[in-house]
């Protein structure tokens, strides 16, 4: 065998959120070093949310992210709840539920039809996709319309579908007009073909990398986002208050971001971890419709990510079905939150994994202290160990073949560099 | 004079970020959903990381610009940028007016402190400067996200000046 020395740098990986590059040295045949590097300046929002009202920093904190500000907007309302002993209505519950079926449909639908789809084609972009050719027309018109569905669902609940302004503690500023539930249920009808359309092909394509690493999220019986306990592959369970005790920060002095390992191990968090450990939780048409597809779950391929977020499409859309075809909403207010020094802990799934927002207030309810940890920083161990598996196995192809493949591989996991760099992390030596 | 559209004439524009959230990038691709059909026939992306991964940073009729700048690196990247474009648009309310990205230029004494070492460790700027602080803005389109009334009305009148459609 001859022995291999190459370095392979990509600058700025294109069609992910944000900015990230990658190092790779191999000498003498061995992969020596993979560095995922988080790219994007650091916007310190854990820093700038000292000193101020607990009331403002559910709003400020969404601004940590546009596509996943849903997530951060609902995890920061929690911690603020939870602060502050507050348990919300049943009401506020199911228009939560809904606002952030709307985010996964969205921001799944904008990762594997504008990021992820080219990469199946072997196309540069979506913008190429050939309009004259059967199913890349029809996949063309499916993006829109899916992405569409899931943007019209969070604006019917929150509002908007980015920093989304009716959501607060202690409920909704505006209640949803039920006149409307109807174009919402059409809509998601509508669109489910399309979805259908996309597990099949996510289900059929060839990409493999199978390493077999931990992985955790919420689990719960209801496949909610918001709810239920953290649970890892070896059945390590934590309550959500218990979740940042069984993590441990990693620096790493090439990152803006700062990276994590659970109960001492690499693992992954997202679709696929939530598949993975939840399945069973699913909605039942969902199970129906996804016979084939479910039965490639529990999987260690790291491609099979984009498979898991295409079931979560459906299962978002199946979801809300249900929920709009049994539920009127009535008026109500948000209830006033009675102010008390506290610490709180709000812990979502965000699209790409577990979300953890931590906040500690004096009893006049200004902040002293915040702490949030993203998914990115939780699955970046494990993008470089995945990537450092498939070079170590593909020394003998060309370096653009490796260049590009690295990037499908980081692609997979939905990476949100924005994300990543909002904060410092305060024992950063 | 009466204007004759040109067969086939696309406006080529440019899509980048700098430090943000990037929601505005996200509202453009949600803009598509309505609009894809009317405005990609007559769009040329010269440069937009977030749609393709061949990019080039050649002459542009409109670059769109949302986040703010951190570094000195990211304000010769945003001169670079300048000088390739005949229009440019601040997108989004850290472009427009720096916050909430510029958050840090705020920050009391000791906050600032605590943060130092890093800016120092990554070259980041004294301060975090809008983008009208470093180039010439030709247009703007406020708030967090971009409003998306003043995007669209924005692109349609580029459509025209360009005498694209």
């Amino acid at each position: 065998m001859h022995l291999i020395d190459f370095d392979l740098n990509i600058n700025e990986i294109t069609k992910v959120e944000g900015s990230a590059g990658l190092d790779v040295k191999v000498t003498n045949g061995k992969v020596e070093y993979v560095k995922f590097k988080v790219q994007d300046y650091k916007r310190f929002y854990t820093q700038a949310i000292k000193g101020k009202p607990i009331t403002a920093v559910p709003q400020l904190l969404s601004r940590i992210c546009g596509t996943c500000s849903i997530a951060h907007l609902i995890a920061s309302i929690e911690a603020v709840e939870k602060t502050l002993n507050y348990e919300p209505s049943l009401q506020t519950k199911i228009l939560r539920t809904l606002t952030y079926h709307g985010l996964i449909i969205r921001d799944h639908a904008l990762h594997l039809y504008v990021f992820v789809l080219p990469d199946l084609f072997k196309k540069d972009s979506l913008l190429e996709f050939d309009e004259n050719d059967k199913l890349q027309h029809q996949l063309l018109h499916d993006t829109f319309a899916v992405k569409s569905a899931g943007n019209n669902l969070t604006k019917y609940t929150a509002g908007r579908s980015v920093h989304a302004p009716f959501p607060v503690p202690g409920g909704f500023l505006k209640i949803p007009d039920n006149n409307e539930k109807k174009t919402i249920i059409e809509e998601m009808e509508k669109v489910r073909p399309a979805v259908l359309r996309l597990i099949e092909l996510f289900l059929n394509s060839p990409d493999q990398l199978v390493r077999p690493t931990n992985y955790a999220a919420l689990k719960n019986d209801d496949y909610s986002y918001l709810e239920g306990k953290i649970c890892d592959m070896n059945g390590v369970i934590a309550e959500e208050t218990e979740f940042r005790n069984h993590l441990e920060h990693v620096v790493l002095p090439y990152s803006q971001a700062s990276a994590y390992t659970f109960a001492g191990q690499p693992y992954r968090v997202g679709a696929l971890a939530r598949i993975n450990l939840n399945q069973q939780a699913l909605n039942s048409r969902t199970k129906k419709d996804c016979l084939q597809a479910l039965k490639v779950f529990p999987s260690h391929n790291a491609y099979h990510n984009n498979l898991a977020q295409a079931i979560e499409i459906l299962n978002s859309i199946d979801d809300t079905i249900e929920i709009l075809k049994n539920n009127n909403f009535k008026p109500a207010k948000p209830d006033k939150l009675e102010l008390r020094a506290a610490t709180g802990v709000g812990v979502v799934e965000a699209p790409r994994g577990t979300l953890y927002h931590k906040l500690t207030i004096d009893d006049k309810g200004i902040v002293t202290e915040g702490e949030v940890i993203v998914p990115t920083g939780q699955n970046q161990i494990t993008i470089e160990l995945d990537i450092a598996e498939y070079i170590q196995k593909n020394l003998d192809r060309p370096k653009d073949e490796l260049a590009l493949t690295c990037e499908k591989i980081i692609r997979a996991y939905d990476p949100c560099m924005s994300c990543a760099s909002h904060f410092l992390e305060i024992n950063w030596l | 004079m009466k204007k004759t559209l040109e067969k086939n004439k696309k406006l080529k524009v440019g899509w980048f970020t700098f430090s943000c959230c990037e929601d505005s990038t996200v509202l453009f691709t949600e803009l598509l959903n309505e609009h894809w059909q009317d405005w990609l026939p007559y769009l040329d992306f010269k440069h937009a990381k977030v749609l393709k991964s061949k990019n080039s940073l050649t002459d542009m009729d409109v670059v769109f610009v949302e986040g703010a700048i951190a570094s000195e690196e990211k304000a010769k990247e945003l001169k670079k940028i300048r000088a390739k474009a005949k229009v440019l648009v601040a997108v989004g309310a850290c472009a427009v007016t720096g916050m909430p990205s510029a958050q840090r230029n705020e920050f009391p004494e000791e906050l600032r402190k605590s943060i130092d070492f890093l800016l120092e460790k990554f070259n980041y700027g004294e301060k975090v400067r809008r983008l009208d602080e470093i180039v010439k803005v030709d247009a703007k389109v406020p708030g967090c996200p971009m409003n998306e009334q003043k995007f669209i009305e924005l692109i349609e009148q580029m459509f025209k000046k360009f005498n694209i459609k």
